[in-house]
């Protein structure tokens, strides 16, 4: 019987020949990435007993949560993390404003297909859009791994996810992701790998991709992989001289199930209040009063989601009850976005830019909600007070979505644009 | 290994904004933590004050969906709950919970335990019994590599432990 990816990295990982679904095995790790968390793990760390990390160069730690800190306790543990990568060596650090991590590390050409990586933040699953194993452990779990480089992991069975479909104007692969959880449910890939395959997958760009995976934990996926086409090769090469060594599936793979989607009618897609799979077709809650609107994240804040929002609000004015708050997911994003003048368009429109991080996203600071208020995001979550108050409604959405809200105050339907 | 407690109900999908709100995570305090357990779940705010020590936590698929934050296993352990029974847990949270050593079973049949039925529960076997409602309900409880990691009180005293026989 033929392997899938996750097979095939895990059992490389562990130093066997083969692994089957349902074995635990003992996996070295190629990357470990921790971001304000970092403080948490290196204090667990120091509770071992291990005097250095097994090793420093595949350790990266980013700091975006809460970012600049917004709290005294919050700059502690910045500086605490500061304090420890110097001790122990670790170059790979990237301070506060280079990005969320999960934008920053393919940005700078730690993720290469193959790869298996482990980090502190369940979004990690976000570099399976490399043809990547990568998923998200807690702080724990993380120091043993700093200390040992190694974690037990239980190789999952693989399901079968092929998208077929040109998409319709104005739908994107945030669309996709959402309608896919809706219809498996949040724990409808709860333990599973997720191998992506067809048409609109093989369309999508590297950043529709990494919508993809990254959303795709909110069905409970421990990874979400995309095999590595040229698209992902091209990416991966501009940005490091290393070796890229492909991984794909055999053609007798055994999949615990194949599911088939056929998004080429597929509507704008919005998450409602409070669960990530309580999915419905945008015209079932258009209308809805908006008090804020959230474009970008580690999610949907590349540049080609700027750019369909830039499109959207260029020579417009957001709704004036309507706080629009814009999160580039990283500075080279940032940076391109000022180019390009989208960032130019975001503040002429009325909406106000706060740097790169996760802020409004997890509730932390920059934007957060009070009771009784409504958002639409393009963020991951709309978990109860997930954006501030336990008593505010959260709404997941694609940029465009978003951008259409904002305009109209009220939550729309982006194809309206012509 | 038996404990013994009363049970809490909880519903599907409880995340982990609802058992430790984003709010408190700069909280590192076991105990503190432990005073905002569950704080989120709606109906539940003042679960942490009303807990006694070996109560039980009962819940329905997907308990602990969201993020990594062990400070969500960390919490609950911290509220003086001896064990959670789901029927099923997110993926992240099951293994958060062994390595912090709070412990946890699957159970299929949660719906035949009701809130403030009196439980003992087998951590070794999974077996589960309702005193209340005088039934045998079947749990499955974790691998041995598991059990010798939450037994050991998580991976942090089993790591130190291996490192000490080496």
């Amino acid at each position: 019987m033929g392997e899938t990816i996750a097979e095939k990295i895990l059992a490389r990982a562990a130093g066997k020949k083969k692994v089957d679904a349902g074995d635990i095995v003992d996996a070295s790790v190629d990357l470990a990435m921790s971001h304000d968390n970092a403080a948490l793990v290196s204090k667990v760390f120091k509770e071992i007993g291990v005097s250095r990390v097994w090793d420093p160069s595949r350790i990266v730690i980013v700091l975006d949560h809460r970012v600049p800190a917004n709290t005294i306790k919050a700059a502690e543990a910045h500086k605490s993390i500061r304090e420890f990568v110097g001790e122990q060596g670790i170059k790979h650090f990237y301070d506060v404003g280079v990005g969320i991590c999960h934008q920053v590390l393919p940005e700078k050409g730690f993720v290469r297909p193959g790869m298996l990586v482990v980090g502190t933040d369940s979004h990690t699953t976000t570099y399976g859009a490399f043809g990547v194993f990568s998923t998200g452990i807690g702080a724990t779990e993380m120091a043993g791994v700093w200390a040992t480089g190694k974690l037990w992991l239980k190789v999952p069975e693989t399901f079968r996810m092929i998208v077929n479909g040109k998409l319709p104007y104005m739908v994107a692969a945030k669309d996709v992701i959402l309608h896919i959880i809706g219809e498996i449910g949040a724990d409808g890939a709860n333990y599973k790998a997720i191998e992506f395959y067809g048409e609109t997958i093989d369309d999508f760009s590297v950043a529709s991709r990494m919508t993809v995976s990254n959303q795709a934990m909110e069905a409970g996926a421990k990874a979400a992989i995309v095999p590595p086409d040229e698209k992902t090769i091209g990416y991966v090469k501009e940005r490091t001289s290393k070796e890229v060594k492909s991984v794909f599936a055999d053609e007798d793979a055994e999949y615990e199930k194949t599911f088939e989607f056929d998004v080429s009618d597929l509507e704008p897609q919005i998450a409602c209040p409070h669960t990530v799979d309580n999915v419905k077709p945008v015209g079932e809650v258009e209308g809805l009063h908006i008090d804020q609107a959230v474009l970008g994240s580690c999610t949907n804040g590349r540049v080609e989601d700027l750019a369909v929002a830039a499109g959207i609000l260029k020579g417009k004015k957001v709704a004036e009850h309507v706080r629009m708050i814009v999160v580039p997911a990283s500075r080279e994003v940032y940076m391109d976005a000022v180019k390009k003048g989208y960032i130019q368009v975001f503040l002429e429109a009325g909406a106000t830019i706060v740097n790169p991080g996760c802020g409004p996203c997890l509730g932390a600071h920059q934007g957060v909600l009070a009771a009784g208020e409504r958002a639409i995001t393009s963020t991951n979550r709309n978990f109860k007070g997930r954006m501030g108050s336990t008593e505010a409604e959260v709404y997941l959405a694609s940029p465009a979505t978003v951008a259409v809200s904002a305009l109209k105050g009220e939550i729309a339907d982006p194809r309206e644009v012509k | 290994m038996n404990v013994k407690g009363k049970a809490w109900v909880f519903g599907d999908d409880i995340d982990t904004d609802q058992i430790f709100p984003g709010a408190y995570l700069t909280l590192t305090d076991v105990e503190e933590m432990g005073k905002h357990a569950m704080e989120g779940v709606p109906g539940r705010e003042d679960f942490a004050k009303k807990v006694a020590k070996g109560d039980i936590i009962v819940a329905g698929k997907n308990f602990g969906c969201g993020s990594s934050r062990e400070q969500a296993p960390i919490a609950i352990k911290g509220s003086g709950v001896s064990v959670v029974v789901a029927k099923s847990f997110a993926r992240i949270f099951y293994r958060n919970a062994v390595n912090i050593g709070l412990p946890i079973i699957e159970c299929k049949e949660v719906e035949k335990i009701h809130d403030g039925d009196t439980l003992e529960i087998d951590l070794v076997t999974g077996d589960i019994k309702n005193e209340t409602r005088n039934l045998r309900l079947k749990g499955t409880p974790v691998t041995s590599l598991e059990f010798e990691i939450m037994e050991a009180g998580g991976l942090i005293p089993y790591l130190k432990h291996k490192e000490s026989m080496r």
